[in-house]
């Protein structure tokens, strides 16, 4: 059973085993608006817990996406390339941003369950 | 991941049109214009340039092989064309731009006149310099000019836009800290500031590090005391700030900024608040962009040119890029070369070639000539009266975060009063479309919801400013009774609808191609 | 003053609404002692129109005007003629007097004149995607530069030594900040090796063609070998008419161009507003710096414009901005394109012969004085010759006789001993026979 958890920078991570695989929330895409473009890192990327990692833009604006967890980046879904506008039809399933290979699965535990994310989001 | 909240809606949805449809397309004195490359024709041309043959050529084998592609029109249909899109433009001529940050005000004709004189316009700007005095002479009266009203030893003339100017400053404060031996990386920046600043800091190799404003609208000097050290380079400030509003503590600002071994940068485009009264000199800046296409009324033609010269301290001027001008028994001379220049000199690098945006230098000085010292000041005056008349107007049924003082030459308004009616600031401004204006700047400054900047500028009457006042009160009582029809679709009336952003930014079209013909059906 | 519309009661009515005795009560949070009077400022008093026209027309007499008589300048900027019907039209008070196309549903003009505007650049540099325009060509070869140290991750810009000084130090001052720039030797009228200075730590190459002395470049194989070390290929046009004679950068190798449009619809004006031309391969778009229109169409179905991809631009990126750019050449573009359109593909084409035809007779006529050599075999409108003593004289000479006789190399280059001797001179559709003559005639005496 892999579980999910979200950061407060509204990020989303499923574990399957050692792979992490990252997205952005359905309470960010909506905020965001139409998305128009995405840049996701290489495969091969080492990245640390908190650091940026992707952009994702609308036509007004560029947001940073922030790594939720430490690895190294194995795959970034294309398929986002070449149509953004998927990030806004199913942000937290088929338009994951990239998976990561974890350095601690430890991290994780630092992360908020979904039952969490949504509190806080409440209280946003 | 950061949230950026500038998401708003960018794609419009359809609506029906209701109106009986044109047999042409065109309605009255609107008309629709195809590009130009739909309405040429192979071999045709708008002007008659003999045709030579070339019976020898010296072009080292890279003569074009193929046409360029271009479309030929006659002179008759060059003309239509352009009168046609000009049509579907705004422009002050026509009416008023209240956009803050941007000083819309009247662009004189005799400033075009002047720039079009023979002796400036025609003038090859590496003519021997003994037959350039003229344009030295002026380039000379408007560094006077320049240095005078803003209290200042020197200036630097060859900045192409602000943002240009931005650059040259912040090039000649690293260059002083680096003849200093030191080495600063980072820069102050206030979360108000115009986006251009911390691009600059960024693009001159410097980090930067934002200053959060206070409750009344102006940048935190605690924080910013707080923030200096030895690897600060400098802080970037605008004043009049971009929420309108005279830092009060900037002289402190300045005095800490310096005890701490840091430069002082001021963005000059709200100078039109001050301009005549206040010296930025005397404040204690180091460097500041002076936008003559703001304050000293050098058209914007729909996007530029502009010109940024920036104004430098004592302890900067050295460093002034290349070229430099002098004046001496002989005349005037530019020096451009780095082994012949004056005593003390150590400019930094050359920002251009030649010598800087002298077609806007001639319509500025026009502009100052006109005016005087008085009328600067006078300007600077009307501007200020101007905006406060309509922050005073309209506070009562719009929302301004700061409205309980005075504001400078532009009025800032928030969303608050929109809360609840279902009708944002892009609404809003859309349906000032249908009434005939241009709207304010919007989303800027990013420190208040919704922002709303309202600047008159001193070119507009008084029934002007009352006719405006009188729609935007009517919108917003309009929104806050719940009446959507001004705003659902707006604008109705203008040459275009809204336009659908997002599909232009996820499948970029930003060229005509030739189509290619469909084959032939057997 | 005649600018300003309020009357005297109407300020009176204003201040009253606002609640304010005085405008100075407005000025409140201006610290006191930072208020000076008008007596501070050692200016005149506002003039009227008479006075202002009278003032400023004395000063442009003393201006030798390109017109006035034979010239010959070139060097970066070209008197070309400018048809009537380009002035009036960017005077028109909606394209002269008209804001940034941020409103796109009342500025449908400017945007599709930017849209043709960036196609016409494209077709003429043989590139896939051009943007509305920069400052000028100086500041887009240096533009050019950093785009190509952000695409390759590399630092060091390798400089022809064809490449106009004013370009090459603009492209110093920012590039150094970055990465490391290399000019190569000027070898005046002769080939240069370039790709031995390229190695794996080059972003780019940028060649001039025509370059600063006419020369007409091989821009093919120094895009050969840039490209076989990874590095991009930048060409630099100062003289845009160029591109109505001799093959586009694009169709050669180039991956970026920089050009000076000021030769279409811009006159001289003392070496500014001038107007770059940036054009690149769609796969670098992202990473290309200035104002973009693209086509989308509005709620009702019509065809429009909009700035797009502006989240590459400072109001949104702010710090990771590609550039910091707020402008493009706007009126400067316009004039451009018009210009352009007046043309078509016929008259430019038949311009730029005329261009080569005029440059070629004028450097066969001067290089038969004795003394006068002819250093570039192949130029376009615009090439050098060798004098038997130092040409900066021989230009004040003949500018005491009312030519405007080239520019000198050492004008460019005061510390290069070869360059010293070296005229470069520009022939142009507005060249005439008088003028080549009356030239002709000057400099052999100057040279006697």
């Amino acid at each position: 059973m892999s579980e999910v958890r979200f950061t407060q920078e509204h990020e989303w991570v499923r574990l399957d085993g050692d792979e992490a695989t990252v997205g952005i929330t359905k309470y960010a895409a909506e905020k965001l608006g139409d998305v128009v473009f995405v840049e996701l890192p290489e495969p091969g990327r080492k990245v640390g817990a908190g650091g940026e990692i992707a952009v994702v833009e609308s036509v007004k604006a560029a947001s940073d996406v922030y790594s939720p967890l430490s690895g190294e980046v194995t795959a970034a879904n294309a398929a986002l390339v070449d149509n953004p506008a998927q990030v806004n039809e199913d942000p937290e399933g088929a338009s994951w941003f990239f998976k990561l290979k974890l350095a601690d699965k430890g991290e994780l535990a630092k992360l908020m369950t979904a039952a969490q994310y949504e509190e806080f989001v409440k209280g946003l | 991941m950061t949230m950026n909240n500038q998401g708003r809606p960018t794609a419009p949805g359809t609506i029906e049109a209701n109106e009986l449809a044109t047999i042409s397309g065109d309605r009255g004195l609107d008309h629709e214009e195809p590009l130009i490359f739909d309405l040429g024709r192979d071999g045709m041309t708008g002007v008659d340039l003999p045709d030579v043959q070339l019976s020898e050529t010296r072009l080292g084998g890279q003569r074009r092989k193929g046409p360029v592609g271009l479309p030929g029109l006659s002179e008759p249909e060059v003309i239509r064309h352009y009168v046609r899109l000009s049509r579907m433009n705004y422009a002050i001529d026509a009416g008023l731009y209240p956009l803050g940050s941007c000083t819309m005000k009247h662009n004189p004709r005799l400033n075009e006149k002047m720039a079009r004189l023979p002796g400036f316009g025609d003038l090859h700007p590496l003519s021997p310099q003994s037959a350039t005095q003229g344009a030295l002479a002026l380039i000379s009266q408007l560094m006077k000019w320049l240095t005078t009203l803003t209290g200042m030893p020197a200036v630097a003339m060859s900045p192409k836009a602000g943002a240009h100017g931005e650059l040259c400053g912040l090039l000649a404060i690293r260059a002083a800290i680096e003849a200093r031996g030191e080495t600063r990386k980072r820069i102050l920046v206030p979360e108000s500031a115009h986006g251009t600043n911390p691009a600059t800091a960024a693009f001159a190799g410097f980090t930067i590090d934002e200053v959060k404003g206070t409750a009344d609208g102006r940048v935190d000097m605690i924080e910013l005391e707080g923030k200096l050290g030895p690897d600060v380079a400098a802080i970037m400030l605008t004043n009049p700030n971009t929420c309108g509003l005279f830092e009060r503590d900037i002289r402190h600002m300045a005095d800490a900024t310096h005890k701490a071994g840091a430069y002082f940068y001021c963005d000059g485009a709200n100078f039109n608040a001050i301009a005549g009264r206040v010296r930025p000199g005397d404040l204690g800046i180091d460097a500041m962009h002076i936008n003559l296409h703001k304050t000293f009324s050098t058209p914007h033609g729909g996007g530029g040119p502009g010109a940024g010269p920036v104004v430098l301290s004592a302890a900067l001027a050295p460093f002034a890029p290349l070229p430099l001008l002098v004046h001496d028994a002989n005349g005037f001379r530019l020096i451009e070369d780095r082994d012949a220049l004056p005593k003390g000199a150590r400019p930094f690098g050359r920002m251009s070639a030649f010598h800087g945006q002298m077609g806007m230098f001639v319509r500025a000085l026009a502009y100052m000539l006109s005016h005087g010292r008085d009328g600067v000041r006078q300007a600077s005056e009307d501007a200020v009266l101007s905006a406060n008349y309509i922050l005073a107007s309209l506070k009562d049924v719009m929302s301004a975060p700061f409205g309980d003082g005075p504001c400078m030459h532009e009025a800032l308004f928030d969303d608050s009063f929109l809360a609840g009616t279902g009708v944002t600031t892009l609404d809003f401004a859309k349906a000032m479309i249908d009434e005939g204006y241009h709207p304010m700047t919007m989303y800027f400054p990013l420190v208040v919801h919704g922002a709303m900047l309202i600047e008159p500028t001193e070119s507009e009457s008084k029934e002007s400013l009352d006719r405006f006042v009188h729609v935007l009160r009517e919108l917003a009582l309009e929104a806050k009774a719940g009446k959507m029809a001004r705003f659902e679709g707006a604008p109705r009336l203008s040459p275009r609808r809204r336009l659908d952003e997002t599909a232009a930014a996820r499948k970029p079209v930003l060229r005509w191609r030739k189509k290619e013909l469909p084959q032939a059906a057997e | 003053m005649r600018y300003h519309p309020l009357t005297p009661a109407d300020r009176a009515r204003m201040l009253a609404k606002i609640g304010a005795g005085s405008v100075d009560e407005l000025f409140r949070d201006v610290p006191q002692s930072a208020v000076v009077p008008l007596s501070a400022f050692d200016l005149p008093d506002g003039q009227g129109e008479i006075e202002v026209e009278r003032a400023l027309s004395r000063l442009a007499a003393k201006n030798a005007a390109a017109g006035a008589g034979p010239s010959f300048l070139g060097a970066g900027a070209y008197r070309h003629h400018v048809p009537a019907a380009v002035d009036h039209l960017i005077q028109r008070s909606e394209f002269l007097t008209s804001y940034t196309p941020y409103q796109p549903e009342i500025a449908q003009g400017t945007l599709q004149y930017m849209f043709e505007f960036q196609t016409q650049v494209a077709l003429l540099t043989g590139m896939e995607v051009a943007n509305a325009s920069l400052y000028d060509g100086s500041t887009a070869t240096a533009e050019a530069v950093l785009m190509a140290q952000r695409v390759t991750r590399r630092p060091k810009a390798i400089l022809s030594g064809g490449l106009h000084p004013h370009y090459a130090e603009t492209v110093e001052t920012v590039a150094a900040l970055s990465g490391e720039v290399v000019r190569a030797p000027v070898t005046p009228g002769r080939s240069e090796d370039l790709a031995s200075l390229i190695d794996d730590k080059t972003a780019c190459v940028v060649v001039q063609s025509p370059d600063v002395f006419g020369l007409i470049r091989d821009i093919g194989a120094v895009a050969a070998a840039a490209h076989a070390k990874g590095a991009l290929l930048i060409a630099v046009v100062t003289e845009v008419v160029s591109l109505g004679l001799l093959e586009a950068p694009g169709f050669l190798g180039a991956d970026i161009v920089a050009c000076e449009g000021q030769s279409l619809g811009n006159g001289l004006n003392f070496g500014g507003p001038y107007v770059g031309l940036f054009a690149t391969r769609e796969k670098f778009l992202r990473q290309m710096p200035g104002r973009l229109t693209g086509e989308t169409a509005d709620a009702a179905g019509k065809r429009g414009y909009v700035l797009t991809l502006s989240t590459r631009e400072q109001h949104i990126r702010r710090e990771k901005a590609t550039s910091n750019i707020c402008t493009n050449s706007g009126l400067c573009c316009l004039a451009f394109t018009i210009h352009l359109s007046l043309l078509g593909e016929e008259g430019l084409a038949r311009l730029a012969r005329l261009n080569h035809a005029r440059a070629s007779a004028l450097a066969d006529t001067l290089s038969r004085i004795p003394g006068v050599s002819l250093v570039t075999a192949s130029f376009f409108n615009e090439f050098t010759l060798k004098l038997p003593k130092p040409a900066a004289g021989v230009v004040d000479a003949l500018a005491a006789k009312g030519i405007l006789a080239g520019v000198p190399a050492s004008r460019l280059m005061p510390h290069d001993p070869t360059a010293r001797d070296l005229l470069i001179v520009a022939a142009t559709e507005t060249t005439t026979d008088e003028d080549a003559a009356a030239f002709a005639a000057a400099l052999k005496e100057a040279l006697s």
